[in-house]
């Protein structure tokens, strides 16, 4: 990894964070789906990463989200989950011939078949596990499931369409 | 030897996957603790200065609403001024000064909140070098708001009356019933009134005030008016919905308010081997 290739990962980082506490934060479709698009920073990085870093990674992004929402630890149990979870899920869905060296899981790179695939479930197992700790005993198990489902589409959603708009197209698909 | 050190090296991944979960989730059950705050919080000095940096970008479209209200209040208060202003007189001197002088207020802005979750919770611009205490209670002109849970310097966190943690002693204005409103996750501008008992005549509309009796709140600050009453499932109790006069989605000024005999008034408890979960 290049400097400027680091560079652009910080301010990318700095852009989505700022997005997620000061816009997303209060944000919610019909009172059940909330949108969870810094997520995409952990589920971007090159599919080469070593897990260790990613894992510490996900647990600090998570922990500075958390003390905006003053959530505890909420947002950094479902972030080291899914840093946890996505080189195994990475490899359950790799496509014929494996991936290149250095390839970013993105829409660009992989396509929205695919993409959706990768996406829908690892945001699903997030907020999932958000909102069962959050809801921890005061609600049933169908609202977890409920704004889990809307959560992980809306995210998925917001993230295809930040992509379509904001980077070059590689491969002319979308 | 070896071999169970490389066994645990091939596991390393999980290892930190399991450490960092199990301290996840140590600190969820700290932060939801009545008493332990999370070590870290929204009042942290950085945070609280970008949360108040969005809210003055934000607040300044708002402008006008906002000086719409406080002047409304004034006008109010003024009106009160002119009702307690004691007459030239001396018998009407000193009655109840101490009565008067258990609660002090100062105003406060919200800075930055949560609204979405089942336990949310609200940043404000004043801290312990403004004299900000926990326990203190929170509330706007419209109505109750919350309560004052950690502080650091210059800001600090409040419990929001929509965190389903959080109990206020209120009690039905006409009928004097008191009952504790506690939220029930679900909708942010309902709330639930508990122990309510099914003999009370309690009807759409009567507005529920606090009761004076957790002695957070003074008597008689406006929590909502009920919207639902019915038969709850467990035969002794009413289930009682109460609309909530405060707007959480456009809360700016609001007023923080201390009982300055709440020591005194535990230590009295203590003493009477009274526990009060306030």
């Amino acid at each position: 990894m290049n400097i400027r290739k680091l560079f652009s990962y910080l301010a990318w980082g700095i852009v989505l964070l700022v997005l997620q506490v000061f816009f997303f934060k209060n944000l919610a479709l019909f009172g059940v789906g909330l949108c969870f698009l810094y997520l995409i920073l952990i589920l971007h990085m090159p599919v080469n990463m070593p897990p260790i870093s990613l894992i510490l990674l996900s647990f600090g992004l998570g922990l500075v989200v958390d003390i905006f929402y003053d959530t505890g630890g909420i947002h950094a149990a479902g972030t080291t989950l899914i840093g946890f979870i996505r080189p195994l899920w990475l490899r359950a869905i790799s496509p014929t011939g494996g991936y290149d060296e250095g390839t970013e899981p993105t829409l660009q790179e992989m396509g929205t078949g695919w993409y959706l695939t990768y996406i829908l479930p690892m945001t699903f197992l997030f907020s999932l596990l958000f909102f069962t700790v959050d809801q921890w005993g005061t609600m049933g198990l169908f609202n977890i499931l409920n704004k889990s489902f809307f959560s992980s589409i809306l995210t998925a959603l917001l993230a295809i369409l930040v992509q379509a708009l904001f980077f070059k197209r590689r491969r002319g698909i979308l | 030897m070896l071999r169970i050190l490389e066994f645990l090296y091939r596991l390393r991944a999980f290892l930190l996957f399991v450490f960092l979960e199990i301290i996840a989730i140590w600190m969820v059950v700290r932060n939801n603790s009545p008493q332990g705050a999370a070590f870290f919080n929204s009042s942290m000095a950085i945070t609280g200065s970008l949360l108040k940096t969005q809210s003055d970008l934000v607040g300044f479209f708002n402008l006008a609403d906002e000086n719409q209200d406080l002047a409304s209040q004034n006008a109010e208060l003024l009106e009160k001024i002119a009702f307690l202003t004691p007459a030239d007189s001396i018998s009407e001197e000193g009655l109840d000064s101490a009565f008067r002088a258990t609660y002090t207020v100062q105003s406060a802005r919200i800075v930055g909140q949560t609204l979405r979750l089942t336990q949310n919770h609200l940043t404000i611009n004043k801290g312990s070098n403004q004299g900000v205490k926990e326990g203190m209670g929170i509330f706007s002109n419209e109505g109750v708001v919350g309560r004052v849970k950690a502080v650091s310097k210059n800001y600090s966190v409040g419990i929001s009356l929509l965190n389903t943690g959080l109990l206020v002693s209120s009690k039905i204005k006409s009928s004097d019933v008191f009952a504790s409103i506690n939220w029930d996750g679900a909708n942010p501008q309902e709330a639930k009134m508990l122990y309510v008992p099914r003999h009370v005549s309690a009807s759409p509309g009567d507005t529920v005030v606090t009761s004076g009796y957790n002695a957070i709140f003074p008597e008689g600050i406006l929590i909502g008016t009920i919207s639902n009453v019915s038969p709850a499932d467990d035969q002794n109790y009413l289930d009682i919905s109460v609309r909530l006069s405060a707007d959480f989605s456009k809360l700016n000024h609001v007023y923080l308010v201390e009982n300055t005999q709440l020591s005194e008034l535990d230590s009295l408890y203590q003493k009477a081997e009274i526990s009060d979960e306030y």
